[in-house]
């Protein structure tokens, strides 16, 4: 520990608790007493803040990581203000006074009209009953004890379980974001789906009350117990504008004996402007584990937003037979840079893996595949398939693929195919020589590329990526 | 077909063509009339296929000079897909695979899309089924080619029967079918060469682009055209054709100021 750090760890503890806060945005600036006053704020158990204070005590002597295919200003995780209650966002009064290019995505996606008004900020609570619709989804969850609420909501109701499996799969000291994420978290997803259930319903954070400032360190936990099964939804093809550049959030999932957790995101947040300027960094920590035997975690992602994404929803294949999935398509475009992929670590027997990854890199964006196989010692008859395409638009973009394989046991099976193409004059001439424009013939290029990973999402989901990518690559060609 | 009453549909003069710097067609004339069979005929690297290209509007070539009228307008100004939706079809001869995408799929967005820009009505899928199934009977095409994504893992056989279904689609003015020929075995080459026989006709024309007299002999031009080092030096009936099998491109080079430009 560099001797700044241990005068950090060890400054004495100079106001004790921070009551004379009466504002509800902590000032800017990452220290005990803000952490103590986020938990105070929440109303949390004690140990809980231990959670936390365990959590900043490891990040401080961590480093932030350097080893991404990304490049950016280093953050300054001082000037940051780690807690600010739910702030009702600004409301504008019509649609008139929308930013008409947000309107004009809109219209390309297709989103509904009282759906636009709510992600554009209007106060809609007239038009959108949002809450009726959530009390009604609620209800029937709550008929076959199906836990879901927010990740506040569930430390002051369901604590047991809260305590028993917050950060048992990602832990404190993971990674350096994990760990600034575990310290800091305000608010994020729980669910908890119990023994034999078969959740009805695919459950969508769009449906969850108090989503509102959640956005810069979400947690999500979910579970599924013995033989449950669970479809979750994340996200919105919408664009989500956001005044926190830095995005930290973490998600654990645990698949006990029989279960099955199928999570599926669409990433759209703020990417910058064509030049680069603005858009959100992510940095996301993802990991389910497949626990029981003949458990199965599936992972889903469309990235699309962000300056710079960087995650890898990974599976830890525990119980025997355990199943994990990876389906991801990530476009960048304009200045947009991705470092992405996955993490499958085979630990039982006879642990099946699939990845299926699709990068789209247009304008000088770069995208990168990074993901890790490891068959470990006792995974007996362990098996991969790792298919990674990455697919250029121009000649400005960049495509790259970092795959690691460690295997440990001879009786495994291990399949690495990856292929680049590109998007060129030819293909597009052979489409215009058929009548088709180009804007059309990349949709449908792009398109035919993704299948394996859209056939994955929900229908209406699919229905929505589809449009999404078109309209992310509208103009990089021709 | 030749007859005295026929439209002219394409009218080349002189036309010039560079790629990167470099002159490919070096003043092109050619006249094509409605129910008219032609063949281009030369050895690899005279600037048949290049022509092909540029009356497609392939953008990697800059034209230089000359004039080109597709039924009475300047083709050179409009687009590929317009150039497409007027009416002029490029049979290629590398057809493009687009993974993932079902033929149908595909064949029903041009389709579509070309008879929009002609002002008539679309096909929903299950009419468009019923359409292309029975104009794959032309091609003696399975119904599982449908299915299966454009050009994905097909034959070269399959690859040219899909070009020429698609020709089939379209209803082309004027088609051009660049090497069609290539990679066919003959059992193939008689299916091509059966279906570019029932779709031309008395108000569309085809140009055939090849290297070798083969095609000819299924596919009977009134017209067969000598092509060489960017320019067309020779011209004559089917029997040119014949002449040229026999004789070799040599023949052309020591004959090509006696017999002239005939059309």
């Amino acid at each position: 520990m560099s001797a700044v750090l241990q005068s950090l760890v060890n400054q004495p503890y100079k106001h004790g608790f921070v009551t004379e806060i009466e504002s509800d945005i902590a000032p800017k600036g990452l220290n005990e007493d803000i952490i103590r006053l986020i938990s105070t704020k929440k109303n949390e158990p004690e140990w809980l803040l231990s959670f936390r204070l365990k959590a900043y005590q490891k990040w401080l002597t961590m480093i932030e990581p350097e080893w991404q295919n990304v490049h950016y200003p280093k953050i300054d995780f001082q000037s940051i203000s780690y807690y600010s209650a739910p702030k009702p966002r600004q409301k504008l009064a019509s649609m008139d006074e929308v930013d008409p290019e947000l309107l004009r995505t809109f219209e390309k996606l297709g989103v509904p009209m009282h759906e636009r008004a709510a992600l554009a900020g209007v106060a809609v609570d007239v038009i959108f009953d949002s809450v009726s619709v959530a009390t009604t989804y609620k209800e029937k969850l709550a008929e076959v004890g199906i836990i879901f609420c927010s990740i506040s909501e569930a430390v002051q109701n369901h604590p047991e379980l809260i305590q028993k499996y917050l950060g048992s799969v990602v832990p404190v000291g993971d990674n350096y974001f994990a760990a600034l994420n575990s310290a800091v978290f305000t608010d994020g997803s729980f669910c908890f789906i119990p023994k034999g259930i078969k959740c009805p319903m695919d459950l969508s954070t769009y449906f969850r009350i108090n989503t509102e400032g959640s956005g810069q360190f979400e947690r999500t936990l979910i579970i599924a117990e013995e033989g449950a099964s669970v479809c979750y939804l994340e996200g919105c093809t919408a664009p989500r504008f956001d005044t926190n550049q830095l995005h930290a959030a973490v998600v654990e999932l645990i698949a006990l004996d029989n279960a099955d957790i199928k999570y599926s995101t669409v990433q759209n947040w703020y990417a910058g402007d064509e030049n680069g300027v603005g858009g959100i960094y992510n940095f996301v920590t993802k990991r389910g584990l497949a626990k029981g035997v003949n458990s199965r975690i599936s992972w889903t992602q469309v990235e699309t937003g962000s300056a710079i994404t960087w995650k890898y929803p990974s599976c830890i294949l525990r119980g025997d037979n355990s199943v994990g999935e990876f389906y991801s398509v990530a476009v960048t475009n304009n200045y947009q840079q991705a470092d992405t992929g996955t993490k499958m670590i085979h630990i039982g027997k006879n642990t099946r893996s699939t990845i299926v990854s699709k990068g789209i890199s247009a304008g000088h964006s770069n995208s990168s595949y990074r993901g890790l196989v490891r068959i470990t010692p006792a995974a007996e008859g362990a098996r991969n398939y790792s298919q990674c395409d990455s697919m250029l638009i121009g000649d400005q973009s960049g495509a790259h693929t970092f795959p690691y394989i460690q295997v440990q046991n001879n009786s495994a099976i291990v399949e690495h195919e990856a292929s680049t193409s590109k998007i060129g004059e030819d293909q597009l001439f052979y489409f215009s020589q058929r009548g088709i424009d180009a804007e059309e013939a990349v949709s449908m290029i792009i398109n035919g590329f993704c299948k394996d990973v859209f056939q994955q999402l929900p229908m209406e989901f699919a229905v929505e990526a589809t449009k999404l990518l078109s309209f992310k690559l509208e103009g990089s060609v021709g | 077909m030749i007859d005295e009453n026929s439209k002219t549909i394409l009218s080349v003069q002189g036309l010039r063509a560079n790629i990167n710097g470099t002159e490919i067609l070096k003043g092109i004339d050619l006249t094509v009339k409605s129910g008219e069979i032609h063949a281009i005929m030369g050895l690899n690297g005279s600037g048949k296929s290049t022509f092909a290209k540029v009356l497609a509007g392939h953008s990697a070539y800059e034209i230089t000079g000359g004039s080109v009228q597709f039924e009475g307008n300047n083709l050179l100004e409009l687009l590929p897909e317009e150039r497409a939706r007027a009416g002029l079809f490029l049979a290629f001869q590398y057809p493009i695979e687009i993974p993932g995408v079902a033929n149908t799929q595909f064949l029903r967005l041009a389709y579509n899309t070309v008879q929009t820009k002609r002002g008539k009505e679309e096909l929903d899928p299950l009419e468009f089924d019923d359409f292309v199934r029975e104009k794959m009977k032309l091609l003696e095409m399975k119904p599982d080619f449908l299915d299966r994504s454009v050009n994905e893992g097909f034959s070269g056989g399959e690859k040219k029967r899909n070009e020429i279904l698609q020709m089939a689609l379209l209803e082309p003015k004027l088609s051009i079918l660049d090497e069609t020929d290539s990679g066919l075995d003959i059992d193939a080459l008689k299916i091509v060469a059966n279906g570019v026989n029932q779709i031309a006709n008395k108000n569309n024309a085809t140009i055939l682009v090849t290297h070798y007299q083969r095609l000819l002999d299924y596919i009977v031009p009134d017209f067969v055209h000598v092509m060489q080092a960017g320019r067309i030096v020779m011209t004559g009936g089917k029997e040119l054709a014949l002449e040229l099998e026999t004789r070799g491109y040599d023949w052309v080079n020591e004959n090509k100021s006696v017999t002239g430009v005939i059309a």
